[in-house]
């Protein structure tokens, strides 16, 4: 049989051809803040076995943790898994069939940025408090 | 196009088969353990706000504590299976050739399981009595 070359079909655009929305940032963030999470998990690995290391391999990760680039760190790791839980909250709204009216999906897009942002700041102040 | 010499339909060739060759078990898998992270995902904070602070010998006491650990080895095994999947998803989204895919989705297979493997081990010896 003779090759046939497939005609150029149109593709549907990309991302960077619609105006940004709410509804589009907090889908782009949860997957970003997924992402983080992924990689992320390599330190919360790294400070288990250092934990299991002995004392002075977790005095050593508690300094590096404790320093400001380790709690700035923390700090985006503890805002993306809030983030990225929220936004799974949505998710489910979506899963029973819910919250498909415009309004309704804007709201909870911006809800969830506020959401999580509240939260992020509240695990802070809780966890500075009760150092 | 595949020449259609075999005897099978088309419709033969793909009952069974969705363009993912496996069904809505990845869907279901993803959101079990969402439900799953989130529950464990508050605890693991909890334990986390709980350790900051503390000297070594606290924060072994705290961790090696059965319900403490149990709830830690739960939130890495639930953590693993979900993160592995949620990857898979981008991998496939954004990695076209076909070579290149199946390399980087199993790598994320490896990744998942070196992470879960390594908390778990860390987080029984600590139970176990360091």
């Amino acid at each position: 049989m003779a090759e046939v070359k497939p005609a150029a079909r149109p593709l549907s655009p990309h991302l960077q051809i619609y105006r940004w929305s709410w509804t589009m940032a907090m889908s782009v963030a949860h997957r970003v803040t997924g992402t983080g999470l992924y990689l992320g998990t390599v330190l919360i690995a790294a400070w288990l076995v250092a934990a299991a290391s002995g004392p002075a391999a977790f005095d050593t990760a508690q300094a590096i943790a404790g320093s400001f680039l380790g709690r700035l760190v923390l700090f985006l790791y503890s805002f993306s898994l809030i983030h990225h839980m929220v936004g799974g909250l949505r998710h489910f709204v979506w899963d029973m069939g819910k919250g498909y009216e415009p309004e309704t999906r804007m709201n909870m897009a911006k809800f969830s940025l506020v959401a999580s942002v509240s939260l992020t700041v509240l695990v802070w102040i809780v966890a500075l408090v009760l150092r | 196009m595949l020449s259609n010499s075999s005897m099978r339909t088309p419709l033969g060739r793909v009952r069974g088969l969705g363009s993912a060759k496996s069904g809505t078990g990845h869907f279901w898998l993803q959101r079990v353990t969402a439900v799953s992270n989130l529950i464990l995902t508050i605890i693991f904070i909890g334990i986390v706000i709980a350790l900051v602070g503390r000297p070594y010998p606290a924060a072994v006491a705290l961790l090696s504590n059965p319900l403490v650990a149990i709830l830690m080895l739960l939130f890495t095994l639930s953590a693993c299976i979900h993160m592995r999947l949620g990857m898979q998803v981008i991998i496939e989204d954004y990695v076209h050739n076909e070579g290149t895919k199946i390399l980087a989705v199993m790598a994320n297979t490896f990744f998942a399981i070196a992470i879960g493997a390594a908390s778990v081990y860390a987080v029984l010896k600590l139970s176990f009595g360091g």
